[in-house]
């Protein structure tokens, strides 16, 4: 419609999505699969009779499919909880509190989503100390500072697998040692990484890792936190005691069917998919870094296949976004005006970008329903917005 | 990653962004203002021509979000033609009512599209009266 009245030339009907990091479809084969607990099956897990029995299983094949997605120990180490931001609170505020005896320091990385570092901060007001670990211009976490800063009254550290806004995968291997070697625990978000790069928590010796079912194209409603066995840990949630105690509340059968569904079917195409996606990313790179002082945020190389994400000097973010969405094709930004406190992303500020700089940010996220042919249709339309609202700039003198 | 949730612009503010009026800068203008800064993401550049007090060509530039777009153009066309003494009374809400209203966090938007010309005029006034 508004690409009509504005007289747009309208390339593509169906239009293109590239926000995957926001918010993902829920994979067909995976509301096949699940949709049964929604209808026919809609019985608590926690009830006795059969149809509770059979929701039970349900919740169990997941654990079982997602401990395998990630090599855990076992299934008891996947709790269900509604959402990452919830798996993270529990990661954080679960193991800071039960071990509080350990010492009041927590950390977390300068980069960290909002559902990490609110938390920290939470914690730091009843008591704790919370410090910031920096990251590099590309996004990498300070390992001498983590060294340094942390000390044997570390209670837990929270740094993610890899970065939603600038892609930048973190060197979680190194990570853990140091923290390891302080006697604290470790917390990883995964909610980016999971699904584009394999992991694994007994190899890369994680403690906590949380999991989003929703950016795994399964459906919302549903995280997991996944805990080492032995990792001390206390409720956040008190009430009926599912989850083995830790996360009260009726399970939401049909998401944690589905989410384990998704991961099962993600975990057998990931090498392929991560592969035919990174070729798209590269090739978006290539091209949208030619249009005049455009910049690549995150790390060149060290980044997630799905991740193109951008800077363009004397432009705006919210009106890359909007002008992008005249042509059906959706982007996210970190720029102040799509935040409500009106201050730009912390992250493109923490990798050294100036106010001004991390307002003219566009991130790109790609996914399944993302092709070699779209990249063209992308990139003209990202030259005609950058040139447009240049046009508009008063930041650039001439004309 | 952070997202707009609450933004929500009315058809009016979508088609002032899409299609902005009186986009330039005037050469020797007889007004010129400037409101905001790049650092906070929007930034605002207004140029009048004055003919017998009367805003004969008005121009703008900005740096911003979309509805700092769309309250820079809506701007423009409300103080063009009008006696300079009106003109100024352009206030922030009157930009954001002709726009069919902006959400509550792009009130500063607004706010500044209609500093922006009062500085231009204020410019002019003092221009005269030297």
């Amino acid at each position: 419609m508004l690409v009509q009245q504005c007289g747009f030339e309208l390339m593509n009907m169906q239009g293109i999505y590239l926000d995957h990091a926001s918010s993902m479809p829920v994979e067909p084969r995976v509301l096949e699969y699940a949709k049964i607990y929604l209808t026919k099956n809609f019985s608590n897990p926690s009830s006795l009779y059969s149809s509770g029995l059979e929701a039970n299983r349900a919740l169990e094949e997941s654990r079982a499919k997602i401990a395998q997605f990630i090599n855990a120990e076992n299934e008891k180490t996947i709790v269900f909880t509604g959402s990452a931001t919830e798996s993270n609170n529990l990661a954080i505020r679960g193991t800071a509190l039960r071990n509080i005896g350990k010492g009041k320091e927590v950390f977390a990385s300068a980069i960290e989503h909002i559902s990490v570092l609110n938390p920290m901060k939470e914690l730091h007001k009843n008591g704790f100390e919370f410090n910031i670990i920096p990251v590099d211009s590309n996004g990498i976490v300070d390992l001498k500072k983590l060294q340094t800063l942390l000390t044997n009254k570390t209670n837990v550290t929270s740094i993610m697998y890899a970065n939603n806004e600038i892609g930048t995968i973190e060197p979680i291997k190194e990570i853990s040692k140091i923290v390891h070697e302080k006697g604290g625990y470790l917390h990883v978000d995964a909610t980016a990484a999971a699904g584009r790069v394999p992991i694994d928590v007994q190899k890369e010796q994680i403690d906590l890792l949380t999991l989003s079912s929703n950016d795994l194209y399964g459906p919302k409603g549903a995280g997991v936190l996944y805990i080492k066995p032995g990792t001390k840990i206390q409720s956040v949630m008190p009430g009926g005691g599912q989850e083995r105690g830790l996360r009260s509340g009726t399970e939401n059968v049909f998401a944690i069917a589905g989410m384990g569904e998704a991961a099962k079917i993600a975990q057998k195409g990931m090498k392929k998919e991560s592969a035919r996606l990174t070729k798209i990313r590269d090739k978006l790179i290539k091209e949208i870094t030619k249009i005049n002082e455009s910049y690549l945020t995150g790390h060149p190389s060290r980044r997630l296949p799905h991740h193109a994400s951008f800077r363009f000097s004397h432009i705006e973010g919210e009106s890359i976004l909007l002008n992008m969405d005249m042509y059906n094709i959706q982007v996210a930004t970190g720029s102040a005006c799509s935040h409500k406190t009106l201050e730009p992303s912390h992250v493109l500020l923490a990798i050294g970008l100036k106010h001004e700089e991390a307002h003219g940010s566009m991130v790109m996220t790609l996914g399944r329903s993302n092709n070699m042919e779209q990249v063209p249709i992308v990139v003209k339309a990202v030259k005609d917005t950058v040139d447009r609202l240049r046009k508009l700039s008063p930041l650039i003198k001439k004309g | 990653m952070i997202k707009i949730v609450e933004i929500g612009y009315s058809k009016k503010v979508m088609e002032h962004f899409m299609n902005p009026r009186n986009v330039g800068v005037i050469k020797n203008p007889d007004g010129y203002g400037k409101v905001g800064n790049p650092v906070c993401g929007d930034l605002m550049e207004i140029f009048i021509k004055v003919k017998d007090d009367i805003i004969k060509d008005i121009k703008f530039k900005t740096f911003g979000c979309g509805s700092a777009i769309a309250t820079s153009s809506m701007v423009t066309e409300l103080a063009k033609g009008k006696h300079v003494d009106e003109a100024i009374k352009i206030t922030r809400n009157d930009v954001a009512e002709e726009l069919d209203g902006l959400p509550p966090q792009k009130m500063h938007c607004s706010n500044l599209a209609a500093d922006a010309l009062q500085e231009a005029i204020k410019d002019y006034k003092n221009k005269k009266k030297k």
